[in-house]
Parts: structure tokens; C-alpha cells; sequence
């Protein structure tokens, strides 16, 4: 049974869905003024349901300190709410409609007030089917409840139908409950504040926890994941922990905070922690049989983060080349594993040629004879280049950047450096260069 | 006979309480992953997967092209790839003139700190699903290599067992001993398609299209490469060492 509620004087200031709440807390916000409450187990708070509706209506014309509306409210009781609508809209008073007796209230209600939203049905739509029945003489929902169901359907469509099962009081459904919009937001404030990072670490498994279950609750994830703390320097703390991925898995997000927070540590202590998280739907992958297992998103998100916190954020990611022709020049970016197989034919050649960079390159004294590098001496803390030079091709001339202080100019030498004992063949290859400005010798690195 | 029914009859009185500890584990077949290289892979049959692999020889004998390879070969075959790189050597242009496909690899400097290479390489290894991990250490001073904790070695041979992901230890000198399923030692050295040039004062322009032979790089090698296997690598292969020269 559903009691459909009509105030049409309701004052502006006053909500007609809380006063419904005061009787049950099943309740759809309908247009114009009206709700409709589910009363199924209403009755050993209120007795009958027309008990029911007599208090609804005495409470509404309650002034407003005692809970009521100040104004008189139309009640209609139905077995669906859609014949309790249309009855609290049309006919004053209390209504009550029992079970198959739809039409004997609503039969001579006129066909144009049939609320064809209920039914999804279009406005455009409804204004030419209404036209048409006008056309047949069609004037009353009794009138049009029993029109045959196979020729409506061929004249008019399943929206004449549905306009027709919604007149005869013979629609199915279930009430549209307004639920509260979600938040994905938690926070505390604390009794006292916390210098240290252990005893956060509940507090922030506790917040994650209720995050992660609400996102859990509306089937979302999140890749964006905000902390704001309040420090007790009067400052606030913010770190937005940015994932290639959403993810809902608590347990990771906590990691990935403490790392965050060990690299980045608040300046004082924190007297109150702020989670938000943007929702976005979860990512779905099909994988295909054949490819080669990966790291999962979670664990290469936590891996790197280690990583980024063992040898630093800037020494960890895939290299990208950038577009110059500048020696050495390229970008580290974060790894992010895309699912994307660009798989191109791996071709077999000899023509791989190992190099190692090194960096700083390796200052160098080199002996020239004849316009030709003779003999290379250079030397650091971690490694050493001398000996004769046994083999040398080049120079290869390459400048750049000339409009910026940046510039480079040099001439780059392939040698062959005798590396055991004097005669024998052990022999290592280094790309050595000499700075056109400068007139110095440097080792960039070596054949491999 | 007799001796085999009993052992049997124990071993199914026994079965309950301990289950199946007291069959022998039967040792699959390894699988391996191309180096890219034809000659390498018809030396070794590939690099083994679940185990360590080590490379060592002296500078310019051919272990970061042999890294380079195989680094392209599994990046180009969707593995996930990982260099560890202790010293800050690793060349992005002469890696992506190999083929390597840098959207499935991940490089980590280390700063010259060998145990925080050896900390990354533990946390990539527990991770999982990495197809290929290169520890190089070719730069490392033989006597720091040696100082290494043998413990460490044993704890990536235990990590990687059962899982797809070989390990590729570049070094000088072998450090790995006993762990290392598959040892390569490579001898030799790079050398020009043409000897030399000529002594000349001119300096090429950009264009040097006059001597084709002599480019940069324009390098071939000539290695002596010794196998040496710790474990046999399936059951049927029984050898420990033999040398070859390509």
C-alpha cells in the first residue's frame, strides 16, 4: 500500500520530504508539491492505513513547531503509486483505493491528466497520443482503460500502452528513493596531535578503510587520492597521491601514503587528517592468453614508490629521448605500463652495438701526434682510462644549439686504448671528444 | 622388490600426516628467453628463466650489446623489462638504436651505491611479473664485486625459483659462484670494419659519405665466449663447459 502526500499550499520554506520521513523512510520525491511514502509495515506504528492517513493529514495542518506543514495536504492511499498520484493531485481530501478498484476512483478523471512521466514517456510524445484519442472521442482514463491493448499498441506504440496501463491504475513498480549524494571524503580531527608517523598510520588505515568501502559500496575506484592534514603551526599539509590506475584497495592506498609521507615529512605535528578521493570507474583489462605476465598495477605502484624513495624520484622511470641532436639528451619518465602491445618484429642483427655512458664525462689528458689521439690518460674516484692508443677513427664534428648558452661544439674520436700488456690484444673502445671552446679532452664512454 | 613395497607401504601409512615430502620432485624443464643473438642461443639455448644469469668479461668485450639484445628481443615479446644500473651507464640512444622499447622498461639509477642496487633488485624480484631484470655491475671494482654477501646471490636464486623472470648479473670478474644457472664469459674485443684511418688533419663535415666504411660505431666483434653452467639446464643436457669462438 502507498500513501501518496499533495500539499497544494505548501509554504517555500518547508520540505514535504521531511515530513514524510516522520512516517516512513521509504519515500519518492515526486513533481509538483507531492511525495509518496511506502506504508507496508506501517501498521503497528499507526494501526490501518487509513489510521495512517487520518494522522498524516491532522499533523500537516500542525503549525510547524509541532512538526506539520500549516496547510492542508490531499492523502490518497493505493495498492500503486502511480494511482495514488494521480488521486492526490485530482481528488481533495483522503483517498483510499483499494486493490482493483483503480478505475471507480480515477475513471472519470480527463485522459490529459494522466502524469506521463511516470511512464517515460516524452511530452511531444504524450501531446500527439492525447490528440489522437481526443480524435476518437477518447475524454476519461475509464474511457481509454478499455480500449482493446492490441489496437492501441498498433495505433499508438508501447508508449500508448504504457499510457494506458498507467490510466487503468494496472502500472508495476517500486518507489524512486532520493538516496543522499555520496561523499568520498574522510576526516578526524584529533584529541591530541601526532608528531610521529607510526601512530598516524591507524588513523590513516582507519579513514582509507571507510573511503575504500564507499567507493567499494557504488562499484567505483579512485586514482586520484588527496590528504590535507592540519599542522599544529597553523599550517596545512597537502599531498595528492596520483595513480596511473584506480584503484579501491586500502592496503595499497596506506602504503603508498607512509611512503609519501617518509619522503615528504610535516614540518610540525598534525592535529587533524582530511582523506578525499576522486571516483572514477574501475579499470577493466582483458589480457591476452599468450602475453607475458606483467606486474600487477597495484604492486609496481608500490615497488616504485620504494624505489623512488630508496635512489630518489628523479633516478627511477623509462627513459624518453628527447628531439635534439644534443649528446646524451633525455627525459626519465614515470613507468607506467599501459597495456598497449605495440609489438613490432624483433629483428636479428649484428648490428647492436653496446655503449656505456659516463657521467660526469671523464676528463682526460690525451697526447696528440700527428693531428691523431696517441696516448689518453684520465682517471676519477670510480674508474680509469690510460694507455696508448692502438686504433683510432674519426673526428666526427657535431655542434648544436648555438643561439643558447648551452651551445656544444666538438669533434668525437672512436680509439682503441691497449688496456693489458704492451703487444698483447686486450684492447678496450672509447668514444673520446675534444670541446672546440674549450680545447679539453673528455672520455664520454666506451664500446661495450 | 621387497625393499620397494615396504618404502611404499611407509609412504602410504605416512601420507596423512606428511603428505607427498617424501617423493622426489621431479625438476621441470626450464624455460628460457632469447639473448636475440643466434650464435649466443645456439650456445646456451637461451637465458634461463627462475634463475640467475651472469656476463662477465673486461670493458668492450661485448656485455652491453649482449644486454642491449636481449633487452630489445624482450621488450619487443611484451616482457617487462628492468635494468638496475649501479653506476649511471646505461645510453638511451645507442639502447633504442638496438631496439629497445623503452614504454617496458624500467631503469633505475643507483647512484654508484651497490647496496641500493642489491635493495632494488630485491624489491623488483618480490614484485613479480617482471620478465627480465639486468643487475649491471660492470663498472664495479673486482674487489668490491668479491666483497658482495654470498647471501645475497642465494636469496635472488630462492626469489626467482617457480616464476618466469630470469636475472642477468653484468660484472668483471664472475661474482655470482655457485648461483648462477648459466655463466658467460666473453673474451674479446670490438674492432673497426677498417683498421684505421689515415692520418689526416681534415675534419669530416657531417657528411661522411667520402669513407662509408669508417662510421661511428661502425664497429664488429670478435668473442670468445666460455659457457659454463652450474646447473644443467633441463635433464638431458649433462654439459658443463665447452668454449666456442664466433
Amino acid at each position: 500500500m502507498f500513501a501518496c502526500i499533495h500539499a497544494p499550499q505548501l509554504p517555500p520554506d518547508l520540505s514535504l520530504a521531511e515530513f514524510a520521513y516522520g512516517f516512513s523512510p521509504i519515500v519518492e520525491e515526486a513533481a509538483g508539491r507531492t511525495v509518496v511514502i511506502d506504508a507496508e509495515g506501517c501498521e503497528l506504528l499507526f494501526g490501518s492505513a487509513y489510521q495512517l492517513a487520518t494522522d498524516l493529514s491532522r499533523l500537516a495542518k500542525e503549525p510547524t513547531t509541532n512538526g506539520g506543514l500549516e496547510s492542508a495536504v490531499n492523502i490518497a492511499l493505493a495498492a500503486n503509486p502511480d494511482a495514488a498520484i494521480h488521486a492526490a493531485t485530482r481528488l481533495k481530501g483522503i483517498t483510499f483505493i483499494s486493490a482493483g478498484e483503480e478505475l471507480t476512483c480515477l475513471g472519470a478523471l480527463p485522459v490529459e491528466a494522466l502524469e506521463f512521466s511516470l511512464v517515460n514517456v516524452e511530452k511531444k510524445l504524450a501531446d500527439e497520443i492525447f490528440e489522437t484519442l481526443r480524435l476518437w472521442g477518447i475524454r476519461t482514463f475509464q474511457d481509454f482503460a478499455s480500449l482493446p491493448v492490441a489496437g492501441v499498441s498498433e495505433r499508438l506504440g508501447q508508449e500508448g500502452v504504457r499510457l494506458q496501463q498507467l490510466a487503468a491504475g494496472k502500472t508495476e513498480r517500486h518507489l524512486k528513493v532520493k538516496q543522499p549524494a555520496p561523499v568520498f571524503a574522510n576526516s578526524i580531527d584529533l584529541d591530541h596531535a601526532l608528531h610521529e608517523l607510526e601512530p598516524l598510520s591507524f588513523i590513516f588505515a582507519r579513514l582509507l578503510n571507510q573511503l575504500c568501502a564507499t567507493l567499494n559500496a557504488y562499484a567505483l575506484s579512485t586514482n586520484d587520492l588527496t590528504l590535507q592534514m592540519q599542522l599544529t603551526d597553523q599550517t596545512s599539509y597537502d599531498r595528492t597521491l596520483s595513480l596511473p590506475f584506480p584503484m579501491r584497495d586500502h592496503k595499497v592506498f596506506l602504503k603508498l601514503l607512509l611512503l609519501e609521507m617518509e619522503k615528504h615529512p610535516p614540518q610540525a605535528a598534525v592535529k587533524a587528517v582530511s582523506l578525499t578521493c576522486d571516483p572514477v570507474k574501475p579499470r577493466v583489462v582483458q589480457h591476452g592468453l599468450f602475453v607475458p605476465l606483467a606486474p600487477s598495477p597495484d604492486k609496481l605502484e608500490l615497488t616504485l614508490a620504494r624505489l623512488a624513495k630508496l635512489v630518489g624520484e628523479q633516478n627511477v622511470g623509462s627513459p624518453v629521448l628527447l628531439d635534439t641532436h644534443r649528446p646524451d639528451a633525455f627525459n626519465l619518465k614515470r613507468f607506467v605500463l599501459d597495456g598497449k602491445h605495440s609489438k613490432r618484429e624483433f629483428q636479428n642483427s649484428n648490428s647492436v652495438l653496446g655503449f656505456r655512458m659516463f657521467r660526469p664525462p671523464l676528463r682526460a689528458v690525451v697526447q696528440v701526434d700527428h693531428g691523431l689521439p696517441a696516448q689518453i690518460s684520465a682517471w676519477n674516484k670510480q674508474r680509469s682510462v690510460y694507455g696508448k692508443v692502438v686504433n683510432v677513427a674519426g673526428p666526427w664534428r657535431t655542434t648544436g644549439d648555438w643561439w643558447r648558452k648551452d651551445s656544444w661544439a666538438r669533434d668525437e674520436w672512436d680509439v682503441a686504448v691497449e688496456t693489458g700488456k704492451p703487444g698483447s690484444e686486450q684492447q678496450s673502445v672509447y668514444r673520446i671528444y675534444r670541446e672546440l671552446s674549450s680545447g679539453a679532452w673528455f672520455v664520454e664512454g666506451n664500446y661495450d | 622388490m621387497r625393499a620397494a613395497i615396504s618404502k611404499a607401504e611407509i609412504e602410504f601409512n605416512v601420507a596423512s600426516r606428511f603428505g607427498d615430502a617424501f617423493r622426489i620432485q621431479e625438476k621441470p624443464v626450464v624455460e628460457t628467453l632469447s639473448s636475440g643473438i643466434k650464435e649466443v642461443d645456439d650456445l646456451t639455448g637461451g637465458i634461463p628463466r627462475g634463475a640467475i644469469s651472469e656476463l662477465h668479461g673486461p670493458a668492450s668485450s661485448g656485455r652491453t650489446s649482449i644486454m642491449y639484445s636481449t633487452l630489445a628481443y624482450a621488450t619487443r615479446h611484451d616482457e617487462v623489462c628492468a635494468v638496475i644500473d649501479i653506476n649511471d651507464v646505461f645510453a638511451p640512444s645507442a639502447a633504442a638504436a638496438a631496439g629497445i622499447d623503452f614504454n617496458r622498461l624500467l631503469w633505475i639509477r643507483c647512484g654508484g651505491s651497490l647496496e641500493n642496487a642489491f635493495k632494488a633488485a630485491d624489491m623488483l624480484l618480490h614484485a613479480g611479473g617482471f620478465g627480465l631484470v639486468i643487475l649491471d655491475m660492470a663498472d664495479v671494482a673486482g674487489k668490491d664485486a668479491r666483497r658482495i654477501i654470498p647471501s645475497w646471490w642465494y636469496r635472488f636464486r630462492r626469489t626467482v625459483e617457480n616464476r618466469p623472470t630470469s636475472i642477468v648479473v653484468m660484472s668483471e670478474e664472475p661474482c655470482t659462484r655457485s648461483c648462477a644457472a648459466l655463466t658467460l664469459e666473453l673474451k674479446g674485443a670490438a674492432e673497426w670494419s677498417r683498421a684505421s684511418v689515415e692520418p689526416s688533419n681534415v675534419v669530416p663535415m657531417r657528411k661522411p659519405a667520402k669513407r662509408p666504411s669508417v662510421t661511428q660505431g661502425n664497429l664488429l666483434r670478435f668473442n670468445s665466449i666460455k659457457v659454463n653452467r652450474q646447473r644443467p639446464l633441463s635433464p638431458w643436457v649433462n654439459e658443463s663447459q665447452f668454449r666456442a669462438f664466433g
